[in-house]
């Protein structure tokens, strides 16, 4: 049967980290000084982990492909991070925390995981304060909150709408400070290519130097990825355009399984796509929604300027559809919302792709002031990228690929299925079931790098404490370094005449068209075939300019778009083998009357857990049942 | 119909330009650059100044051509990734801008376009507009922190900030590091990045307990790393893309004066 084992503590559930933490085994600090931790990632979960580590007295060498680790993708992140921290006396808990994030998620996610989340939250607030982070502050000098779609409370901490910024700030000074005490050493520009396996232990990674093209060898006791999330093999996407999954890919060809591929979270407002030689879809954060109303016309095909249509022929959608929550509806149904009026023939802008978000409302109330002061770097971005004002006009928003709740399997340690393998932050599939809950992944990230990581990964490093260091000159690191080599050959070998960009573009094309925010068995299996077919194009037709050994930036992209053309189709025979809709998952077969997804818990209250079988094998289904003990399973209502 | 709806549909004409561009080539950190003369035709006045690279770079990839190497992340003005140095403005000629949401409808037809790397001695050219901005690590590494380990946080509503120094402390906080300041310096002083740092800790009551070795630590990193002196020329203000304000360095400067003149003082 199953391979896995989530090692989930005994005890109830609001015990069980205590539990956790007063048995597991602990390393002393003179042995801490003898063990090499491999940390791949420095967005807000490796900066906090490399801080928290280091502080521990490990041994930390950290990696990152940007030119310093303070630029990694959670540095774009707006909206804010969640606590429970109950400070608007609004009836707020981290039982409540936890429940809105096992039901936000679609009753999909492991309730001690999720629990344990909610309950490190709290002290994540208090560490980054610390720091030095400049959250939004009462004129009494506390700290303020808004609200975040999918909840009725207001928990939401944030430093206007560039939250994430400050938080990974935070966090990469802590990482700073361990540099200076000699802890931590960072490697930037170096992106991992390989992992190497010793004895069935994590025991190195192979790098690429980025600047001169040399491959290098590391290793240590235990390797953590915190590499970040995928959302770019859409091409089109809210993430930074370098955001890959090869590092977790990688992983996974090792025998890291991988958990909920296809649940790919699409958020409803960010910056239409407006012409076809766009890179990137600027993210207008959810928190915009706590003040913007968004509308379509009443009347089909309605070509007036916004501002010339009267209130009465104006359909708030999100309200007149979702009366509880309004224009604060979850990120899942907000988006098959608009996708369902833009469908309808109701969709504004050049291509009918669009919704508005209105501030009008928000402005003649509070002034123009109260909302610059809260969203004003936003609807700055907005004017840049549109050269619109959106204090005048309503936004234009459609849903684009955000977030990617799948990711390398973990269990309660986040260890992945590779002992001494560790994933935190987006790179691992764990909190968040079919669908995240805004402001949850900063929480999230900060709290493994911060809390969880370094208790967990000490109760590995027990056992470790005799192991010498790991020496390179093995026949594994030989191996690998291999590996990494003939893939590059092989890369540059093809010497065809189109450009990775364009294979990017068709791929992401082809996922979105057929595995976005809806799918159907047929869709689904067109699409594997089409992904197939322009795979083996990639490799008959693709053109990387260069050498090996130069800084080649050419050669990084192919490297990531050869691995997304794998993922895909991973994501997409995860996507076909679950018939029910949950989450972000929706599955057109499996829909309510009213159109709203429905779930089959009799057959599918599991997380897909994925074995790769080899090149050319199917790759294997395992399947981790979830049980509820201390939430009752619903069906999902915002209404 | 107003004014501004007019210009609207003025833009929606969306002319594609011709574009030329002057770029600095350098293979290495070793090699000598030079300049190369390029032509862009069918460029839509709403691409990204990226955007229009990108188009380049498919150009001459396909031509058998080596492309631009430049830097480039988040792409909405965020990451502090983009670093190009167009027509004599880092980061170009909008204000408060970063090269990537610098857009082509700020140029005209048919102009000519020169874009460089950064230029100053701490930021060595790594390849065509790429630099080196490793400085800037290695300058909040020496104290731009505050030394709080995991786990022995006060509660977070225990530490009391006035919001004006809050607020105050989130605009020198918006720093997104780029080196945009030290590139428009001709004494290639960071200052105005070192002193952002110094100021959003210098003005929370959690960063104040080690504002005085903080200054003096990050100064001397400064020194030590080559960067130049500030002469009151305010060029770095008028370039950053964040609105980073020149009043950082004179809360910097006062700082460093009391800590020179503190360290004399032995209890
Ligand atoms: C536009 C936008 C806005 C968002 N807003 C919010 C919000 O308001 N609140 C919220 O909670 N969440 C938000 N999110 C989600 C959140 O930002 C991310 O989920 C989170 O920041 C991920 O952090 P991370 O530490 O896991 O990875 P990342 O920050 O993505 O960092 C990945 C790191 O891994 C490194 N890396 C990756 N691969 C390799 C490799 N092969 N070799 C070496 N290094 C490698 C990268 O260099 C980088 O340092 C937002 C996301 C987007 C796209
Ligand atoms: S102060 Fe301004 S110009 Fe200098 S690094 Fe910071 S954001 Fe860039
Ligand atoms: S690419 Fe991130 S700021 Fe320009």
């Amino acid at each position: 049967m199953t391979k896995l084992n989530a090692k989930i503590p005994e005890g109830p559930l609001p015990e069980k980290w205590s539990k956790y933490k007063s048995s597991m085994k602990l390393v002393n600090p003179a042995n801490k000084k003898k063990l090499d931790i491999i940390l791949v990632g420095t967005g807000l979960a490796g900066a906090a982990a490399a801080s928290s580590l280091g502080e521990l007295g490990y041994n930390v060498k950290v990696f990152c492909f940007q030119d310093t680790p303070r630029r990694a993708h959670s540095v774009a992140a707006q909206g804010g991070i969640n606590a429970a921290k109950n400070y608007k006396n609004d009836g707020d808990s981290v039982y409540r925390l936890f429940y809105d994030m096992i039901k936000g998620g679609d009753y999909r996610a492991r309730e001690a995981n999720v629990y344990r989340a909610a309950e490190v939250s709290n002290a994540t607030i208090d560490q980054l304060t610390a720091q030095g982070v400049p959250f939004a502050r009462e004129y009494g000098g506390t700290l303020d909150n808004r609200s975040f779609g999918g909840v009725q409370v207001s928990r939401t901490f944030y430093a206007k709408g560039q939250t994430g910024q400050q938080c990974l700030l935070g966090a990469y000074s802590g990482l700073s400070r361990q540099v200076k005490n000699g802890t931590v050493k960072m490697y930037s520009r170096c992106e991992m290519l390989e992992l190497v396996i010793i004895d069935g232990k994590a025991r190195g990674i192979i790098t690429r130097n980025l600047v001169t093209g040399e491959i290098e060898r590391h290793s240590g006791h235990a390797v953590v990825l915190a590499t970040g999330g995928y959302g770019t093999i859409y091409y089109l996407s809210t993430l930074a355009v370098n955001s890959n999954a090869s590092a977790a890919w990688t992983a996974y060809k090792k025998g890291a399984f991988w958990g909920n591929p296809s649940f790919v979270q699409i958020h409803p407002s960010s910056i239409p796509v407006l012409n076809d030689y766009q890179s990137k879809l600027t993210l207008m954060s959810e928190s915009l929604r706590n003040d913007g109303r968004v509308w379509v016309p009443k009347k089909k095909g309605d070509k007036r300027p916004a501002n010339d249509i009267p209130e009465e022929e104006r359909d708030y959608y999100l309200e007149r559809k979702y009366p509880a929550f309004g224009n604060l509806v979850p990120r899942d149904v907000g988006s098959r919302a608009a996708k369902e009026r833009c469908d309808a023939g109701y969709g504004v802008g050049d291509t009918g792709l669009s919704v508005y978000l209105d501030f009008k409302d928000a402005i003649n109330k509070q002034g123009k002031k109260a909302i610059e002061n809260k969203y004003g770097n936003l609807f700055e971005m907005y004017e840049k990228i549109t050269g619109i004002n959106p204090y005048e006009e309503p936004m234009r928003i459609y849903p684009a690929g955000h977030y990617t709740m799948g990711g390398l399997w973990v269990d309660y340690e986040l260890m992945t299925t590779i002992p001494g393998l560790f994933a935190i932050g987006e790179s691992n599939f764990s909190d968040h079931g079919a669908n995240r809950l805004g402001a949850s992944s900063l929480m999230q990230c900060a709290g493994d790098g911060n809390f969880i990581i370094p208790n967990t990964i000490g109760n590995y490093m027990a056992d470790e404490i005799k192991t010498p260091k790991i020496p390179t000159d093995t026949p594994e690191f030989d191996e690998a370094e291999k590996a990494v080599k003939l893939k590059i050959e092989k890369l540059f070998s093809v010497n065809g005449k189109q450009t990775v960009t364009s294979f990017h573009k068709r791929l992401g094309k082809i996922l979105w068209d057929y595995s976005g925010m809806t799918r159907n068995e047929e869709g689904l299996k067109k699409g594997l075939f089409l992904i197939d077919e322009l795979e083996k194009e990639f490799w008959k037709d693709v053109k990387v300019p260069g050498t090996a050994d130069e800084l080649n930036q050419e050669l990084e992209k192919a490297g990531r778009v050869a691995d997304f053309f794998e993922l895909a189709k991973l994501m997409i025979t995860d996507g076909l083998s679950r018939r029910e809709s949950c989450g972000a998952h929706f599955r057109e077969e499996s829909q309510t009357e009213t159109g709203e997804a429905k779930r089959d818990d009799d057959n599918y209250s599991y997380i897909s857990v994925w074995e790769y079988k080899g090149k050319d094998e199917p790759p294997e289904l395992h399947k981790e049942e979830l049980n509820y003990k201390y939430v009752e399973v619903k069906i999902r209502d915002y209404k | 119909m107003t004014i501004d709806y007019l210009l609207l549909i003025i833009d929606k004409t969306n002319k594609p330009m011709n574009i030329k561009l002057k770029i600095w080539r350098q293979k290495n950190a070793k090699s000598k650059g030079k300049f190369v003369n390029y032509s862009l035709d069918d460029v839509s006045p709403e691409m990204s100044f990226l955007e229009m690279l990108d188009a380049l770079n498919t150009k001459l990839i396909e031509e058998g051509g080596d492309p631009v190497a430049f830097d480039h992340d988040c792409r909405e003005g965020i990451c502090g990734c983009c670093s190009l140095y167009i027509n004599g403005h880092p980061h170009g000629p909008g204000e408060k801008t970063t090269t990537c949401e610098l857009h082509i409808r700020s140029f005209k037809d048919g102009q000519t376009i020169v874009v460089e790397p950064w230029r100053a001695k701490s930021f060595p050219v790594i390849k065509d507009l790429i630099v080196d901005r490793n400085a800037f690590d290695k300058i909040i590494a020496a104290g731009g922190f505050i030394s709080v380990d995991t786990g022995s946080a006060p509660e977070a509503n225990s530490i009391l900030a006035k919001k004006e120094h809050a607020d105050e402390a989130f605009d020198s906080a918006s720093c997104i590091g780029c080196g945009a300041c030290v590139a428009a310096c001709k004494n290639a002083s960071a200052m105005l990045f070192v002193s952002a740092k110094i100021s959003q800790l210098a003005l929370l009551p959690q960063g104040k307990v080690e504002a005085m070795e903080r200054v003096e630590a990050m100064v001397a990193k400064m020194d030590e790393l080559g960067f130049g002196n500030c002469t009151n020329t305010y060029a770095c203000e008028a370039e950053c893309p964040k609105g980073i304000k020149i009043t950082n360095i004179a809360r910097m400067n006062r700082h460093f004066i009391g800590a020179k003149i503190g360290s004399q003082i032995k209890q």
